[in-house]
């Protein structure tokens, strides 16, 4: 909310409580009826309000100032009368989990909702540990918001379900709709996005971004209406089919705010030129396959580095789906601005990244796949001082393929890049000096995720558990809240996640620890971890008992592959109303008869609103 | 390097893999499948990966359901360029006039040309006529014509097979008036 909004508001202060907010582009319609209830004046005859009001009147006006949430459940706290006013102010409503409440109570609650952040299934199911199915469809709520919101302008879903239907109603009912942000999502097509583009004439933004679109072959870039768009990002980089470049074109030449263009690999070298060429204003591009369609012919080949050059803005750099490597330099021109640089697609060298890497000296977020080998990463450390995040995936994603990276590139990350915050590092082999040393030497992690590829490795080096290392990461790391384990792990260093990670919110355990004293300690010691998802690794009732008294302030516990029984998840069902357990198998081949004691997958989540009503049959919910 | 989840390899070894499981039961080796598969701890695994290494020590390990934890969207958009950089397939890009996009096909896939003209047909939903060594293709607006790698345009159908796959650059299936000009002979 800006400042000159606000000042828009405050003058209009009268007329708000007889219309909707006038800046939204839907038409005006009165304010539900409980709105109106709680206010007794009556403006169309100017009487002054009346002093309880006035309070409320003055509350409104400084609460549009508020946008951080967890600001906005502290003031709903304070009494009744803050809690009224705090629900028609907030504008922007964040539902981490979509089964913790129905979309009835969220629009009874909220009355003026404009942008909507709905988060479905759980991150263990982009691994395949949920079958298919399961739920968190985005049906439901886009009916509910439908009526009653009809000035919606963004939503933004992460693993949810979304069908053409839903997009088309979406479309339909929203006439002032800016903003369609989908990540990891699934169980659209391209003819639903061809109706966004076609019905949504205010749209702003379109992200696709991860997510599985169904090829229905239709053309829907072409679908954008004629004219000036709005738009300023269009990312379809995930969308794995064809595109109509000319109607790509066409559209990137009429949309003058166009910031943001994400290609998918569809889109050769060639065509990238021409968009570029016509895009200069880019500040962040997906470049598609970057490669070319035509064996050059001596001259006739376009001049890519100038191209670059001509985007004087772009700061952030993605894509390369289908690398060709000699034109990688081509991007030279943007290196020293660059603040993002995602290779993770492409297969690049630690002498094809030397060259480029030495220029950008600005980047902040640095994504790659582990070709660049530990010689590439000292290359990151070298230049790169302002690195935020790294994220370094494997290129072979196998247990036993060869491990180009190491402890020896996190070390030299971690005396380069001391301002890193967050990163992501896969490999094969770590030793608990190279962790220790990033503890020490990057202070302001806030995210720490080491994946040991080789389940249960030891430090490949001492020949002992990764404890230690995980453990200096608790210790030092004091800002962390995000931790992701692996290696070799007994229940030490659960102690010690436990001992000192006290702001630790999300935890990621896998084939780790030796007892139910590991999940006890983490249960007991992390008041604030709020998301736990734990899968292969030998803890049972006992340790589930132990967080008794923590699963109602906790968004979801995953347990998968444990050792859990059945009697004990039921227990926890019947002790705790508020929490909704569900036991479900990897597989949908179970006998319903046949009630096995062992427990596959438990997901336990808390929800206002009880059991879903939508679950599938092998979901069990206790 | 070989590949885990050979199917060949872990019958052969299976005798004396380490795994967790009662004797006399079995264990489905699915790669990248539904497996249910479960790995426990287990002190003997323990010992020989402290070794550090596991090509020589044991077995390749089946592979285990969503381990390690790297996207499906990931893994595939980074096979797909493992295989087309192997060399498999011969991927040619096929244009249709009026048509709005391109699509890819892979000509090893197809052994002769009515293979690939059916599936032509299928894909951008048109026919191709009666072709004949002399006239071309008659019957039809739309005339399918290659790239050859001199540059030139030719008729498909005009040289053998075999000639055809591994000189062909890119198809266009041409329409009307500009098909003037091909197929007139040899």
């Amino acid at each position: 909310m800006t400042e000159e909004d606000s000042s828009a508001k405050m003058s209009e202060d009268v007329k708000r409580y007889l219309k909707l907010d006038p800046r939204s582009a839907a038409a005006s319609e009165p304010p539900p009826a409980a709105a109106l209830a709680n206010k007794s004046r009556n403006f169309k005859s100017f009487e002054p309000p009346c002093p309880d009001h006035v309070l409320e009147n003055v509350l409104e006006n400084v609460l549009q100032f508020l946008t951080s949430r967890c600001d906005r459940n502290a003031v709903s706290l304070v009494c009744k009368s803050w809690w009224r006013v705090e629900s028609q102010t907030r504008f922007e409503v964040f539902i981490g989990n979509c089964y913790s409440l129905s979309p009835a109570r969220l629009t009874h609650r909220f009355k003026r909702v404009r942008s909507l952040v709905l988060k479905g299934k759980p991150r263990f199911a982009d691994f395949n540990l949920m079958p298919p199915n399961w739920g968190a469809q985005f049906a439901p709520w886009v009916v509910a918001t439908a009526k009653a919101y009809p000035w919606l302008e963004k939503v933004h879903l992460k693993r949810m379900l979304v069908t053409d239907d839903d997009l088309a109603l979406l479309a339909d009912s929203f006439p002032g709709f800016k903003d369609l942000t989908l990540v990891c999502c699934e169980g659209f097509g391209t003819s639903g996005i061809a109706v966004v583009a076609n019905k949504c004439r205010q749209l702003r933004v379109l992200d696709l971004l991860e997510s599985e679109v169904t090829d229905d072959e239709v053309d829907w870039i072409s679908c954008f209406p004629a004219g000036e768009t709005h738009l300023e990002s269009l990312s379809f980089d995930c969308v794995e089919s064809p595109i109509n470049f000319k109607a790509l074109e066409g559209l990137v030449v009429r949309s003058p705010f166009l910031k943001k263009l994400r290609t998918n690999r569809f889109v050769s070298l060639e065509e990238l030129h021409r968009l570029m060429v016509r895009a200069p204003q880019l500040t962040s591009l997906g470049t598609g396959s970057f490669s070319p369609d035509n064996v050059p012919q001596g001259a006739q080949e376009p001049d890519y580095a100038a191209a670059f050059r001509a985007c004087k803005s772009i700061s952030c750099l993605s894509g390369f789906r289908e690398l060709t490597p000699e034109y990688l330099p081509a991007i030279s021109p943007v290196c020293a601005n660059l603040t993002s640089l995602n290779f993770s697609y492409a297969n690049i060298s630690p002498d094809m990244l030397k060259p480029i890497i030495r220029n950008c000296h600005n980047i902040r977020v640095f994504w790659a796949l582990d070709s660049i080998c530990d010689e590439g990463l000292q290359a990151v450390a070298a230049t790169c001082k302002e690195l935020r995040e790294l994220r370094v995936f494997p290129f072979d994603p196998r247990e036993d393929s060869e491990g180009p990276i190491s402890g020896v590139g996190l070390q030299a990350i971690s005396e380069g890049c001391r301002k890193l915050e967050s990163i992501l590092y896969f490999c094969q082999r770590m030793t608990n000096g190279a962790v220790t040393a990033m503890s020490e030497n990057c202070p302001q992690l806030t995210v720490f995720r080491l994946c040991i590829m080789g389940r249960h490795r030891p430090d490949h080096v001492t020949g002992k558990p990764m404890d230690d290392g995980f453990g200096a990461i608790v210790k030092n790391c004091k800002k962390l809240t995000r931790l992701a384990v692996s290696g070799l792990l007994t229940d030490e260093a659960f102690s010690y996640i436990g001992e000192y990670g006290k702001l630790i919110r999300t935890l990621s355990v896998a084939f780790a620890g030796n007892s139910d004293k590991a999940l006890r300690y983490v249960l007991e010691g992390c008041p604030k971890l709020q998301k736990l998802e734990i899968r292969d690794s030998p803890f049972g009732d006992a340790g589930l008992r132990s967080g008794m008294h923590r699963y109602c302030n906790m968004r979801f516990v995953w347990l998968s592959s444990c050792a859990l029984s059945r009697g004990c998840c039921r227990d926890v069902a019947h002790a705790l109303p508020n929490v909704v357990v569900e036991v479900f198998g990897s597989d949908d081949d179970y006998d319903d008869t046949v009630i096995v004691d062992y427990v596959e997958t438990m997901y336990l989540y808390r929800s206002l609103d009880g059991p879903r009503k939508d679950a599938p049959k092998f979901v069990t919910i206790l | 390097m070989e590949k885990v989840g050979d199917y060949d390899e872990l019958v052969n070894l299976k005798a004396t893999e380490l795994r967790l499981g009662l004797p006399g039961t079995e264990e489905e080796t699915v790669p990248c499948g539904k497996s249910n598969k479960r790995a426990l701890p287990d002190d003997t695994e323990k010992e020989i990966e402290s070794t550090g290494k596991t090509e020589t020590a044991s077995p390749p390990k089946a592979q285990i359901v969503g381990w390690p934890p790297v996207r499906s969207y990931r893994k595939n958009s980074i096979q797909t360029k493992k295989n087309e950089s192997e060399g498999q397939g011969n991927y040619v890009k096929v244009s249709m006039d009026g048509a709005p996009y391109l699509r890819k096909i892979d000509l090893t896939v197809y052994k002769k040309y009515p293979e690939l003209m059916k599936s032509l047909e299928n894909m951008f939903k048109f026919s191709v006529g009666e072709y004949s060594e002399r006239e071309g293709y008659k019957g039809s607006d739309f005339v399918p014509t290659y790239e050859d790698k001199d540059g030139d345009w030719m008729l498909v159908g005009d040289v053998p097979w075999e000639m055809f796959v591994s000189s062909c650059k890119r198809l266009r299936i041409m329409k009307g008036s500009e098909v003037k000009g091909l197929g007139c002979g040899v």
